[in-house]
């Protein structure tokens, strides 16, 4: 275990590498900070000593040596947009970020799990159709419009919701959550479905498919034949076992959850980490730009070795095969 | 002539046509595909009005209503914007720019990816594993990141003078840069396959080059997955830049792609000004859904073993 554990973030540490890279490369070939940060009035003397003092004149290994090592120690720099250190301004919005992508990513399972059941069971019901033509539709559309339909009728027609912002939040800590308060949750709700449809749709087609690769099998033939009543078989033999690929995918897709929320975030003005993002681009804010490109580049990382862990501890024959191989019994 | 002809009646009589007007699902999408690449390339012909010239404009006009809301009048079928711009002219002259940054993107992510593809699939050894794990990294982060960091960064690296005119070139090569690997791939498991045949080894022994082999020998051979690969990311390359443009890293009003529209519009949302957005959404929406269409059913046309 222990061994599986150590290759896996062995195997996980060049790719970190090579994304500090491009993010350092970013900094480094990317605008010329000494340049701004003289001024209109310098000499070369000047100019020579900023160079020293900010450690441009090292080598290029050098360079990049320190700023992984910088990174390591949570030092991205400082915003040029903000004049404030990266760290803080990444640490201050990642709560709303994460929250957002959790309740998206809840709320798929929530539902997509019982329409794919739904769905695979009676799958030539008008309304399992209808369940999938709808799915399509989901796909098709982008995300930005979803949002911006939503808002029309939820916010400008009905006036039900809020169509911008967290609402009230209460600190916790650093930590800045809007799960406690009434405006909070509402204001949740619009962003985490337009977030969390799209992954919807996929979790719907998955189990629905899974159930009809299940339902097919000997297995639940002989459970029918044993005389288990429909809601057994269906549930306690066939979700079942559909299940271990969809909580997969939706680890897996987290991630993607996470960086697809810069949309949802510029539509509804959600103060988290993708709306900085946009905002830094739009003026090429360079470190806050690098610092993301880290962040995610590490939560994907960390996701992939957790559902790796996860595989490892859920399926009994990958261990078998591992110790096969070591030559072990 | 007669030979053109003639193979055009070849075409009319083949299996290809034949499954094509039996699908409605792909009659439909192509009809929707032509009616919007007409739209595009003859709009400055068959725009109601143009959108570019300010001396048409007219703030008395501006916010009508279009056709559906009760007071809607002919002159603008969707209404007009905050300047008094007709929507469906702009979504017209729109959709000339969508269609054009997606193609072009798309075009140019072929070109690096089928290179790559080849390479790595004839090179094999370092080469291969070293190109493919640059793709596969690529590969588990959202694309629409990849074009964004890209765009981004090459932002920040041009003066800012020179930022509208060129920002039609940066989106191309932002998002072509995010969606190689797909491409690359595919060449790659297809030139893995051919480079072992006989005609690759009779190339070999008379002495050929390697970048003749590659480009005359087998090219030709792993052509084919590339057309539906090219159609089905089409779809997803206007999407994606439309994203951007939403987003307000894309183009800017002097070049308004339909996601420009949509961004424009979405200020006047809570007003009740509805149409100035929905309209190109619309627009956008029916376009990609028929492209995408399109290329499911040619790659189940173009698949042997769905028949």
């Amino acid at each position: 275990m222990a061994a599986f554990i150590l290759s896996r973030v062995l195997q996980a540490i060049p790719v970190l590498l090579v994304v500090g890279f491009i993010a350092f490369a970013m900094f480094a070939f990317v605008g010329d900070p000494v340049v701004t940060m003289l001024g209109q009035d310098y000499t070369e003397a000047q100019r020579q000593a900023l160079i020293r003092s900010l450690g441009l004149d090292r080598s290029f290994l050098v360079q990049y040596a320190h700023f992984i090592w910088a990174a390591l120690h949570g030092d991205f720099g400082i915003s040029y947009r903000l004049a404030r250190p990266v760290a803080g301004l990444i640490a201050e919005r990642l709560p709303a970020t994460l929250e957002l992508s959790f309740t998206a990513s809840v709320l798929a399972l929530v539902v997509g799990v019982p329409m794919g059941v739904y769905t695979g069971i009676f799958r030539n019901a008008v309304s399992s159709r209808l369940f999938l033509a709808f799915s399509l539709i989901g796909v098709s559309l982008p995300t930005f419009l979803i949002g911006i339909l939503l808002i029309l009728v939820f916010s400008v027609m009905l006036h039900w919701l809020p169509s911008f912002g967290r609402g009230d939040v209460v600190h916790l800590g650093w930590w800045s959550t809007g799960f406690l308060t009434i405006s909070g949750l509402k204001a949740l709700i619009l962003p985490a479905i337009t977030l969390g449809l799209f992954q919807m749709t996929l979790i719907m087609r998955l189990v629905r498919a899974e159930m009809l690769e299940v339902l097919r099998t000997d297995y639940i033939k002989f459970a029918r034949a044993r005389g288990l009543s429909d809601r057994a078989v269906n549930f306690g033999h066939a979700l079942r076992n559909t299940l271990v690929p969809v909580i997969t995918i939706v680890g897996l897709q987290f991630g993607l959850v996470v960086a697809f929320s810069i949309v949802t975030e510029t539509v509804f003005q959600w103060p988290g980490v993708g709306l900085l993002l946009i905002q830094s681009i739009a003026v090429a804010d360079i470190p806050v730009m690098s610092a993301y490109l880290l962040l995610i580049a590490v939560l994907f990382v960390v996701i992939n070795l957790v559902v790796d862990l996860l595989y490892y501890a859920v399926d009994p024959r990958l261990r078998i095969e591992r110790r096969a191989a070591a030559g072990v019994r | 002539m007669r030979g053109a002809a003639r193979a055009l009646a070849r075409f009319a009589d083949s299996d290809f046509v034949y499954s094509f007007s039996r699908s409605p699902v792909a009659v439909v999408s192509l009809l929707v595909v032509v009616i919007c690449i007409a739209a595009a390339a003859f709009a400055p012909l068959i725009a109601p009005h143009d959108p570019f010239d300010l001396a048409s404009l007219n703030l008395m006009d501006s916010f009508r209503p279009p056709l559906l809301a009760p007071d809607g009048e002919w002159t603008y079928p969707l209404g007009t914007d905050d300047q008094g711009r007709d929507v469906l002219s702009g979504i017209m002259f729109g959709m000339r720019i969508s269609l054009l940054v997606g193609v072009a993107s798309i075009v140019f992510a072929s070109v690096v990816g089928v290179a790559i593809g080849l390479l790595a699939g004839y090179a094999g050894g370092t080469i291969d594993a070293l190109l493919m794990r640059v793709a596969d990294v690529q590969l588990t982060f959202p694309s629409i990141l990849i074009a964004l960091l890209v765009d981004g960064v090459v932002r920040a690296a041009l003066p800012k003078d020179m930022h509208e005119q060129l920002e039609i070139y940066v989106i191309i090569l932002a998002i072509g840069i995010a969606r190689w690997p797909q491409f690359a791939r595919v060449v790659r498991g297809s030139t893995l396959v051919e480079r072992n045949r006989d005609y690759v080894m009779a190339a070999r022994v008379i002495g050929l080059s390697r970048v003749r082999i590659m480009a005359t020998h087998i090219l030709p051979n792993v052509l084919g997955p590339v057309l539906v690969i090219a159609t089905l990311t089409l779809g997803l390359a206007i999407l994606d830049e439309a994203t951007l443009s939403f987003l307000g890293v894309g183009l800017p009003v002097t070049q308004p792609s339909l996601g420009t529209l949509i961004r424009i519009g979405n200020d006047f949302l809570f007003s009740g000004e509805w149409w100035v957005t929905i309209f190109p959404g619309v627009a956008l929406v029916l376009m990609v859904l028929s492209i995408n269409l399109l290329g499911d059913w040619l790659r189940d046309a173009l698949n042997p073993r769905l028949r």
